[in-house]
């Protein structure tokens, strides 16, 4: 059998109606979940002995700005045992963005989660240690989202003082 | 010819303190070498044998603030770093000249960007800038060498009128 198909076969059986899209873009296999049924995806893909994906590569978002649903998380992990790397999705719609961490599944997961945080701003619940990476503790903004002006917002960034 | 030739026609030289203090400092300029990204590179470069920087007295980069005089901005500084260079300069004693090397030093160079600070005179007393992205070493040397012309020319009332607040800042 094929591999993706053996990945998309196993995922339907255990999570059905949960699993929302599958799309097969370039050969990049992509599986977009309910965002609530991400952290038992993750625990699955990982423990299943026939997939093993054991190694979280990346975690970024999506902003689309106009879509009622404006955020996507989206993860990259990767199976050693398969070598291949599978990317999934999850759409989240609430206002702040929310969605349950992976952390207990990958403890890559922590710096990831925390940048795409610091970026976007999507909380990610029962995170370790949910604070900002590259921006200033006490800036109150996310630069990634589509609202955020490239050259940032004035005085929301503070200099020293320059002293005379 | 020099100071030998002068010592033996008289045993003695005039001069003022001013220029004798003025000149021992611009010949022993001692960097703080702020190497924060790629300009940092130069700026190593310019220590190195082909381009050393031992000639103009200033090999002695210092790693720490206490011991420097002037200020080497190697790099893009961010707003999280404008902290810690302004701390760094804060730190160290007076006199001190700083040096933004470098295009994003200078003006943020191509970092048009929320998170980088559009240029460090914001924040720091600049004396000279240095175009390039990075400056060739000649061109941190030449820098260099205008700092010195710039130190050759104080005198010792230049700093008088500081206030303490001004020193006690420096100390902190």
């Amino acid at each position: 059998m094929d591999l993706k198909e053996l990945i998309v076969e196993k995922v339907k059986e255990k999570f059905g109606s949960a699993l929302e899209e599958v799309t097969d873009f370039r050969d990049d296999l992509s599986l977009t979940i309910k965002k609530d049924q991400i952290v038992a995806l993750g625990k699955f893909l990982k423990e299943d002995p026939d997939l093993e994906f054991i190694m979280c590569r990346d975690i970024t978002a999506i902003d689309w700005a106009t879509r009622k649903k404006r955020f996507t998380a989206v993860y990259h992990v990767y199976s050693f045992k398969l070598n291949y790397t599978l990317r999934l999705k999850a759409n989240i719609d609430d206002d702040p963005p929310t969605i349950q961490t992976v952390t207990s599944v990958w403890r890559s997961a922590d710096w990831y989660e925390r940048e795409t945080f610091d970026m976007y701003g999507i909380k990610f619940i029962n995170h370790p240690d949910l604070r900002r990476m590259y921006m200033p503790e006490g800036f109150e903004y996310h630069p990634l989202r589509k609202d955020f002006p490239v050259l940032g917002i004035p005085g929301s960034l503070p200099l020293p003082k320059r002293a005379e | 010819m020099g100071l030998e030739a002068k010592l033996q026609q008289d045993g003695f030289i005039t001069t003022t303190i001013d220029a004798v203090v003025a000149w021992a400092r611009k010949s022993s300029v001692w960097p703080m070498p702020m190497g924060i990204s790629c300009c940092a590179i130069e700026m190593i470069a310019a220590a190195d044998p082909k381009y050393d920087i031992a000639r103009f007295g200033s090999e002695v980069m210092r790693f720490t603030p206490r011991q420097c005089d002037l200020m080497i901005v190697a790099g893009t500084v961010t707003y999280k770093m404008a902290q810690v260079v302004r701390r760094i300069y804060d730190q160290m004693p007076e006199p001190k000249w700083v040096i933004a090397m470098g295009a994003c030093t200078s003006s943020g160079g191509m970092y048009r960007s929320y998170s980088v600070v559009q240029g460090i005179d914001q924040f720091l007393p600049v004396d000279v800038y240095t175009a390039g992205c990075p400056p060739r070493p000649e061109n941190l040397l030449n820098a260099l060498m205008t700092i010195q012309e710039k130190i050759g020319k104080t005198k010792a009332r230049d700093f008088q009128n500081r206030t303490l607040a001004d020193l006690e800042l420096a100390q902190n």
